[in-house]
């Protein structure tokens, strides 16, 4: 089946990014496609690659990342959240002249509409949320 | 793309207190440049994003309860509302706002967009559709 996944809030605040992360792992590994992971909401906090946990934590950030790289998944923050909450890459911290990027590797900013696509694209959207 | 997919929003908080509703509404704005078939619904506390007489000045956020009545312009007209919801909480259909869009199928008659529906009913909304959003 291909699943997108949609995940609302912030990372260690709210179990739903740890749940979101756990479906996406067991169904990749059942051989399902996942056609995108979209972050709204303070999902955005997801990727920031300054996230920087206890060593004895998670580190969720670091886990996408490497679920990205394994099975090339498409990680999106929602740019419109994503700025209210200072999520930036280089082009979007230009473009606002900001200092200073922290998107992490193997997420990209984009559009709302990336999320209305894998809606309509996939069996399934799943959300992830309060 | 030219699969068009029951896409149901649904709205479960207050329009305040988190950031849930706004951005919600913000999803429905750009999704409805999809021409899909969109319906919202409003239920629990998201009952409250219709209630007419919204201030906000005493919080220092923005009103953007006047972008529901946009949603008409954008062919978004089926605004489902839990009765039980708003009898929870002590509403009825005169506290939302009117909501109206303009029937291009029947001689742009202006129609209400705001639809009371009860819980089974809800329940039955959700289960025809392909794609829930729930904010």
């Amino acid at each position: 089946m291909k699943f997108a996944i949609q995940i609302n809030e912030g990372p260690y605040q709210h179990q739903s990014a740890d749940s979101a992360y756990q479906f996406a792992k067991a169904a990749l590994e059942k051989g399902h496609e996942i056609f995108r992971i979209f972050f709204y909401h303070d999902g955005v906090n997801n990727g920031t690659r300054l996230t920087t946990p206890p060593q004895d934590d998670r580190h969720i950030t670091n886990r996408w990342v490497e679920l990205a790289e394994k099975y090339d998944l498409d990680l999106v923050v929602c740019v419109a959240a994503a700025q209210r909450r200072g999520i930036a890459d280089a082009d979007e911290a230009k473009r606002n002249g900001k200092d200073a990027d922290n998107i992490a590797p193997k997420f990209r900013i984009s559009g709302l509409g990336q999320l209305i696509e894998a809606g309509i694209q996939s069996d399934r959207l799943v959300v992830f949320g309060d | 793309m030219s699969e068009t997919k029951k896409f149901l929003y649904l709205n479960r908080k207050a329009p305040y207190g988190t950031i849930y509703a706004l951005e919600s509404l913000e999803v429905v704005l750009i999704g409805a440049a999809f021409e899909q078939d969109v319906s919202l619904a409003f239920v629990d506390d998201g009952v409250f994003q219709l209630t007419k007489g919204q201030n906000t000045k005493g919080i220092g956020m923005k009103d953007f309860s006047p972008t529901y009545r946009a949603l008409g312009d954008y062919d978004v007209n089926k605004l489902y509302v839990e009765k039980e919801s708003l009898e929870e909480r002590g509403l009825s259909l005169d506290d939302l706002m009117p909501l109206t869009y303009e029937d291009e199928d029947d001689d742009y008659a202006e129609k209400d967009s705001i639809r009371v529906v009860s819980r089974a009913e809800m329940a039955q909304i959700m289960d025809e559709q392909d794609v829930i959003l729930s904010f």
